[in-house]
Parts: structure tokens; C-alpha cells; sequence
């Protein structure tokens, strides 16, 4: 491991460099493409990387210009990022879901003068949105199909192009990629990360290369990594959990990175590659488990019912496993027969197998997630962390799994709660403040050089960070009790039916919830007890749908900590809350302020419990902007005795 | 590439004639479409151009080579590919196999090769893979690869059966009411895949549509078929101002 630290004076490209000459032959990156599988070795990796520095120096790409990077995961992305990086410039990663308006906004506050494109879709919102972007100078593409149109236009370049000028300019001076990833510092600014924008336009994060290859080095030395370790990339780029895979723990650990062939398969691809480590958001977790239950339930009745008895022996093997106690000898022969007969083939089949470890972070899961995993064999742990930290502070270590926590600091990482109860971190991977915001900036540190979280935690009595809610979101009901709208929501989740809740009672008498109702698992339910329905809307206002929620919102109730937490009123929303429509952020938290005011109706309505049910009118926009309006009755449901 | 002509085509069954002295030009690079009520004989007059049908009086050639009389293997042979109405797909084998055997006449190899499956054999099939792959990627059929047709839901399997078709690298390629019974984003996507299949892959495209928005936004040239006769031609704005069509799809005022 003392070979370790000396990286961290390097900066990615020249790490990427120290790669090469370790070992060029080892595969970095593997694609799909038509149907197999091709690998780019480390020496590769570094040849397209050098192309594509000297090609964007010929069309003029100088030291500290911006160039955005907005596509789906491919490798062109990296050898994109890293080319850029090694000219000194810097790379800033836009979420390839974003509305051409929002991409507009990003790229005049990033200054951004050149924008590499996966394929047409993303070309297509920057044509949209030309006259707003007048710093761009050419847009970069990848797929030349449905381009034929732009061949003329000198704005577009595709990225053959750029690989032809950068091989001219290898043939003509073939050290010069070398001179240029020198000249780098560990600490320069080498990409701007978008910090999720809960509240208002996303701010870029500047990162270092420092920063990167810190978090990837601190990583590989808790949860130790092999070189023939693989990962498969399915996060969005513009995300921080990908980039400190794909610039950091990647190049770090030396580790190969699998590309999907496209987002749709990323599933099958996985279980094709069958990774070692995966990161994800929660939601990721929850589809998995959605689909082993709904596998499970239509399998034959052998399956069914092994997996019956044997997923609680699981649970409750995994609660020693997770604590790191030994486990009693007669529950470890049971948990090793269910292992061998019933789990390892269960998730063998979702290409978890191979898996030793699998974090989620981003937004809280429940400790029935935990539970879940760790007993069929995956071994699931929370981390926690912010974009401005490069991703991670904190991490479960093995054996000592605590569903309610988020583990304890990484090496190098400190940490502190402040007066006020909020979390506080110092490590080198902290990022050197905001884009042009200097007041944010200084606002994002407190006493000096404590990275500032916004959420309220305390360190409990074995040194685990527990996060509890973020300080701004913490709710007080109208007799000034405490609670956390988030945390409900969480474990109603819990609950297979309910995909998504909202958790309103802010000076309020009592809690109450809009609900989204799962429409696989519910869709599914309704179909096995011959309950006919259209649309999700018409399912979602079934009056045997609300007594299924009713029934689950009972046995919440029920096992919920304090009577305030209760809830007392619900309804079920007629359509999915969206990222599209303003409703979810990119990585998928409620924007709970937008959506209690596009709901204001609903909202005044779970409060008037005279109300049972409301008229309501719904704007439905088609992908071609048509528009048409639809009329539905919501109805309220008041919860006997919970008040 | 070759323009595809038919004369004076008359194509009757007993008293009916399905078809009477029905004459157009299908220039190549252009998307043709052939539109009319129900029962307008354009899948009659498709099934004449593959080979399904032999009309009894007129002729069809694709350039200089004479149709009227060729059967539908010999037709395909010539680069013209068709895409049915009613998928005609092996629903119990998975897209990728229905592809890869769509292009079994190009495979040059006899039964004893096969069986030992050694050197040409082997590199015939994995050229023919490559070539099935790059049209799973042109239409976008890589999440269903392996799944079994029947299993897909309506407007995947059109798609499956559009591909299918241009596994056969056809110059000019019929579609039979590739956007009926589909949703509108199903819709968009088929129309996407039309234009990209003229635009890059340069193939002329037939299309009979019953969707005349679809058919106006993309059709260089349009067809208009009423009882067998053709009432109409030209251009998408020329045939929407044509009275006789009018007359046809809304009927007299």
C-alpha cells in the first residue's frame, strides 16, 4: 500500500500515464457494442485520451476553458473528460435527463465554449438553444446518426474529426502530449460537479484532481479492490458517485469499467458482467427488490416456498452478520442451506453473485432494504457523503452494518456536529468552493475549513454518524414536536405498494400523506384478484387500491415510534411524481415545496376533514406537446384512531 | 439504384377487380406512400410489386428487370425487402433468431458444411451476426435481443418485423402499415426510424399508411388509391388540395 500515497501527487492524467506504464495490456474499460463485449486496454485508454488533448488544442481548447460533457455513459465520455484535464481545462458533467432551457442556464453560468454530445437528442437541445449560447464554440458528437443535416455546419464537429486532428498533431510532434500532462498540479480545479439543486439551478462544485484521487485511494483502502476487480457504470456521469468511480477509485485501484450497450439494458448487462462493487441510489435497490419479489411470486410453488422459509432464517442470519457476532451454530447450518439451495442462485441470476460489496447513498434507505440484501447474500452498506466532498465521508465497514447509521469517516476524514446539530467535515477530498459564487462559498464552510453537510446527525455511542434529516426540512407540528418528513416516508415506503410518499404536517395538528401507489406491484395485484383497470390513474383511485394502502398505513401506524409521527389522513395521487414535471429532483428527493403548491388543492383538502373526496382537473402534457385535460375524483381517507 | 415502374397494372379475382390499369413511378431515395379508404387495393398492389400476386394485364419492372411474372424469393433477390401488416414473425423464437434467419438466403453453404460449422461456415455466420447486430442497433432493439417475439408488446414486435425486413440489406423497402395499432410515442419512434432508414441507410421506402398525418409530415411523393383506380398523385400539398381525394376519404358535400 505505501505505493499508495505517491498518487496522490499525481493529477488524473498523469495517473492515468502511471497506469500505462504498470500495466498497458489490462484491460480499463469494456463496451457493448452490436452484441459483444470490447475492451480498451490502460494503453488504449491513454492513446484516444492523447488524440482527443491534441484535436481539441488544434480547434482551440486553451488552458482553464470549460467544456460540458452531456450523454449517456460511453467510453468516449472519459477519454473526453480525461483530454480535457490534460490540457488544463476543465471538464463540468450536465445531467443528459435536462431540459435544453436548464442546459441553456448551466452553460452561460459555467462559461462553457466547447460541449461534447453522446447523440442526436443531446445535439438536438443545443441547436434548440444556440442564440442563448453564445460562448459555445463547437459542439462535439459521438453517434453520427440522424447528423446528416449538421455535416455542413462548421459548429458541429464529430469526434472522427477530432481524432484525425489529433493524430496529424501526434505525427507531427509526438511528445507533446506529454509536455501537456506535466504542466498539471494535483490541485488545479479539473472538472465542475453539479450539486443536485434540491433548491433552485445546480452549483458547481470545483473539484481537483486531488479531491478524485483521494476519495478513490480512502475507498480501496477500507473495502480493499483488486486490479481484476469490475464495475459496471450506469450512473449518470454528471453525478459525483460516478465521477469518483470513473476518475478515482478506477484509476486508483486499476479496477476495469463496463459500459452498457444502452440505458434500457443495463440490468442484463450487469448480470452479463457480474461486478464486484456497485454503487446506486436507493431507488436502484428498491427496483432490484421490486423485481426479485415480483420473479419470486411467479415462480413455481418450490421456489416460493423455500424462499418463504428461508428469507427469514436469512434476516435473522443477517442480523449477526451485519453486528459481526459469530452465529450460533444450528442458525449458521440453516442460513448456509438457504445460502447454497435458495439465495446464491437467486441473485446469481440478477449478476450479483461475483458482488462483495454494494453501497447506496444519495437519499436515506430502510433498514428492511438492509435487512433484505444482507440476507440474501449481498452485502449492503450505507455511505454518506455530498458532492462537495467528493462524494463520501462516511461508510459502513464490514461487520459492523447499522441500518439507522451511515457508518464511521473514511481515513483522512474528520468530523464534528456543530452547536446547531449540524454535520461538519474536513479531508482532502473537499472541493475548492462554488463556480463563480463566492458568497455560497463562503457559506458552505464553517470555522474556517469545515465542510458545512445542512443536515442535523449526532455520532451515537460506537462512533456511527446518524443522519437524521436535513436542518431545513425538519418539520414541527402545531404543539412544536418534532419530526422528520423524510424519515416517515422511508418507512412508509417500506412497504411494497407504495413507491413514493409525500409527508406533510408542518404547523399542523396532525401528519398526513399524498401516496403514490408502485404501479408494478400494485398493477400486479390488481391483475391476480381480477381487479380490471386502464390507466394508472384509473387504478390508482380503485376503492380496493385506497383499502390495500389503508390496511398498510394501519400497520405503519402501528409500529412507528412516537403517536405524533401517526398519520392521520391520506390520498392516493393520480399520476407518478416526475423529474420532468419539477416534481423529483435528477436523483430523485421530493421537492416537497413545489410539490405542496402545485397540490395546494389536495393539500388544503387532507387538512379540512369534512372533505371525503375532490373534483379534480389534470393537465397532461404528450411527448409531442399536445396537451389534454383530464378530470378524476380524488378522494380522503381519515385513519380511525390516530390522531 | 433503381426506380420501380408500374403500368396499366389490372389485378382481378373472379368479378372483382382489386386493381384496374393502376400506374406509377417509385423514384429511387424517396419515401412513396400509397394511400386510399379501406379496401383500396394497396396491399394488393404491394403483394403484385413483392410477388404474392401476378396482376393479369400490365407490367411492373424495377429497372430494367421485369416483376410482373418473378416469385417472391426472386423479387427479394433483387433488393426489395417488405414489412407486413400482420407481423409475419416466428413468435416463439427470440428477435435476434427471427433476424439472423431472415438472412438465411445469403448464407452460401451447404448441409455437410454446416454440420462440421469450420471455416467459411463459421465466418459466414459470424458476419451475418454482425450484420443482425447493426440493425438491433439501427432500430434500437437491444433491450429485446433475446427475448422471445411473442412476448413483446405490439408496437416492439412492428419493429421487429420493419428490422427483419432491412436484415435483408433491401434496396427498396415495402412497409405495410408499419404505425397500425400503435400509441402515439410508438408512433413518433416509427416515423424516426422511416426517415433514418432513407436518410442513412439510403434504402427508398414504399409505405402504405392509414395515419395520413404521419404520411403528409413525410412522403416525398403520395399515391392515392379509391376502388382499384388511381385518383390522384404528387406531391404531400398537391394531393391534400386534390378534390377527387377529398371527395374519397370525407365523400361529397
Amino acid at each position: 500500500m505505501d505505493d499508495q500515497t505517491q498518487l496522490l501527487d499525481l493529477t488524473i492524467p498523469q495517473l492515468l500515464r502511471w497506469r500505462v506504464r504498470r500495466s498497458p495490456d489490462k484491460v480499463a474499460m469494456r463496451e457493448k457494442d452490436f452484441g459483444v463485449w470490447n475492451c480498451y486496454t490502460w494503453q488504449q485508454y491513454y492513446e484516444f485520451v492523447g488524440k482527443i488533448a491534441l484535436g481539441l488544442e488544434r480547434i482551440g481548447v486553451a488552458a482553464n476553458d470549460k467544456v460540458a460533457l452531456i450523454g449517456d455513459n460511453i467510453p468516449e465520455m472519459l477519454f473526453m473528460a480525461v483530454g480535457v484535464q490534460a490540457l488544463g481545462a476543465i471538464s463540468a458533467g450536465i445531467y443528459q435527463t435536462s431540459l435544453p432551457e436548464e442546459i441553456a442556464d448551466l452553460i452561460s453560468y459555467m462559461d462553457v465554449s466547447f460541449v461534447f454530445c453522446d447523440d442526436q437528442e443531446q445535439v438536438d437541445k443545443l441547436v434548440e438553444i444556440r442564440d442563448r449560447v453564445p460562448t459555445v464554440r463547437r459542439v462535439i458528437y459521438e453517434d453520427p446518426r440522424g447528423m446528416r443535416g449538421y455535416r455542413q455546419d462548421d459548429w458541429f464537429l464529430p469526434i472522427t474529426d477530432l481524432y484525425a486532428l489529433g493524430d496529424e498533431a501526434v505525427a507531427e510532434n509526438a511528445d507533446r502530449f506529454e509536455t501537456l500532462i506535466d504542466r498539471g498540479k494535483p490541485d488545479d480545479v479539473c472538472h465542475l460537479c453539479l450539486t443536485s439543486g434540491t433548491t433552485g439551478l445546480s452549483k458547481g462544485s470545483m473539484m481537483t484532481h486531488r479531491n478524485y484521487i483521494n476519495m478513490g485511494i480512502q475507498i480501496s483502502s477500507v473495502d480493499t479492490l483488486e486490479e481484476t476487480d469490475e464495475y459496471v457504470s450506469f450512473l449518470p456521469f454528471a453525478w459525483i458517485g460516478e465521477q469518483m468511480n470513473s476518475f478515482g477509485v478506477a484509476m486508483a485501484a486499476g479496477i476495469t469499467i463496463n459500459f452498457p450497450e444502452a440505458v434500457e439494458t443495463a440490468m442484463d448487462d450487469l448480470a452479463e458482467i457480474g461486478p464486484h462493487f456497485m454503487f446506486g441510489a436507493p431507488r436502484i435497490y428498491e427496483t432490484i427488490r421490486s423485481q426479485i419479489w415480483l420473479k419470486i411470486d411467479e415462480s413455481y410453488w418450490l421456489n416460493r416456498f423455500l424462499y418463504g422459509k428461508f428469507i427469514t432464517v436469512g434476516e435473522r442470519a443477517a442480523q449477526y452478520r451485519m453486528a459481526g457476532r459469530p452465529l450460533p451454530p444450528g442458525l449458521g447450518l440453516i442460513a448456509w442451506l438457504g445460502k447454497m439451495m435458495i439465495f446464491r442462485p437467486l441473485i446469481n441470476q440478477i449478476g450479483l453473485l461475483r458482488l462483495r460489496r454494494a453501497y447506496t447513498g444519495g437519499a436515506a434507505l430502510g433498514p428492511d432494504l438492509f435487512t433484505f440484501y444482507q440476507a440474501i447474500g449481498v452485502n449492503l452498506k450505507q455511505i454518506y457523503g455530498q458532492t462537495e466532498i467528493t462524494g463520501i465521508a462516511y461508510m459502513h465497514r464490514d461487520g459492523d452494518v447499522k441500518p439507522d447509521t451511515v457508518g464511521k469517516p473514511l481515513p483522512e476524514t474528520e468530523c464534528r456536529i456543530s452547536e446547531d446539530g449540524e454535520i461538519l467535515s474536513r479531508s482532502p477530498s473537499v472541493c475548492q468552493g462554488y463556480y463563480k459564487l463566492p458568497d455560497k462559498s463562503d457559506d458552505l464552510f464553517a470555522d474556517g475549513n469545515w465542510l458545512r453537510s445542512g443536515d442535523a446527525g449526532y455520532i451515537d455511542e460506537n462512533g456511527h454518524l446518524v443522519v437524521i434529516d436535513r436542518i431545513s426540512d425538519v418539520m414541527h407540528n402545531d404543539r412544536g414536536e418534532m419530526f422528520s418528513p423524510q424519515f416517515l416516508e422511508n418507512k412508509l415506503k417500506f412497504s411494497p405498494y407504495v413507491k413514493e410518499a409525500v409527508i406533510f404536517g408542518d404547523k399542523r395538528a396532525f401528519v398526513s400523506t399524498l401516496i403514490n401507489v408502485d404501479p408494478i406491484v400494485v398493477g400486479k395485484w390488481a391483475e391476480d384478484r381480477g381487479i380490471s383497470f386502464t390507466t394508472f390513474m384509473d387504478l390508482s383511485q380503485k376503492k380496493e387500491v385506497a383499502d390495500l394502502i389503508y390496511q398498510q398505513i394501519v400497520d405503519f401506524n402501528m409500529n412507528i415510534e412516537k403517536p405524533h409521527f401517526r398519520i392521520h389522513r391520506f390520498a392516493i395521487l393520480y399520476k407518478l411524481l416526475d423529474v420532468d414535471d419539477g416534481e423529483l429532483t435528477k436523483t430523485g428527493k421530493i421537492r416537497r415545496k413545489f410539490v405542496r403548491e402545485k397540490y395546494q388543492d389536495l393539500y388544503d383538502a387532507l387538512y379540512d376533514t369534512g372533505i371525503e373526496q375532490k373534483a379534480v382537473k389534470a393537465q397532461f402534457q404528450y411527448q409531442d406537446g399536445q396537451t389534454a385535460d383530464v378530470e378524476t375524483t380524488i378522494r380522503f381517507y381519515t385513519m380511525e384512531g390516530a390522531a | 439504384m433503381n426506380p420501380l415502374t408500374v403500368s396499366n397494372v389490372t389485378l382481378s379475382f373472379g368479378g372483382l377487380k382489386a386493381l384496374s390499369e393502376v400506374t406509377l413511378s417509385v423514384e429511387p431515395g424517396l419515401i412513396t406512400s400509397i394511400i386510399g379508404p379501406n379496401g383500396a387495393g394497396k396491399t394488393s398492389l404491394l403483394n403484385c410489386i413483392s410477388g404474392f400476386y401476378h396482376p393479369g394485364r400490365g407490367d411492373i419492372h424495377y429497372g430494367d428487370r421485369r416483376l410482373t411474372h418473378a416469385s417472391p424469393h426472386q423479387v427479394s433477390n433483387l433488393g426489395i425487402a417488405r414489412a407486413f401488416q400482420n407481423l409475419e414473425l416466428f413468435s416463439g423464437m427470440t428477435v435476434l433468431d427471427n433476424l439472423l434467419m431472415a438472412r438465411h438466403q445469403s448464407l452460401k453453404y451447404n448441409v455437410f458444411q454446416a454440420f462440421l460449422f469450420v471455416g467459411k461456415t463459421s465466418r459466414v455466420e459470424a458476419e451475418n451476426r454482425r450484420y443482425v447486430e447493426e440493425i438491433i442497433d439501427f432500430m434500437e432493439l437491444e433491450p429485446y435481443r433475446k427475448s422471445a417475439v411473442g412476448n413483446l408488446s405490439y408496437g416492439v414486435q412492428k419493429r421487429v418485423e420493419v428490422a427483419r425486413a432491412l436484415t435483408l440489406g433491401p434496396e427498396l423497402l415495402l412497409l405495410d402499415e408499419p404505425m397500425a395499432g400503435m400509441n402515439i410515442e410508438e408512433k413518433e419512434d416509427m416515423v424516426r426510424f422511416i426517415m433514418d432508414i432513407q436518410n442513412e441507410r439510403h434504402v427508398t421506402v414504399v409505405l402504405v399508411e392509414h395515419d395520413l398525418g404521419v404520411v403528409m409530415d413525410i412522403s416525398n411523393r403520395i399515391f392515392v388509391l379509391d376502388f382499384g383506380k388511381l385518383i390522384g398523385s404528387g406531391t404531400p400539398d398537391e394531393v391534400a388540395r386534390n378534390p377527387q381525394v377529398i371527395e374519397a376519404y370525407i365523400g361529397e358535400e
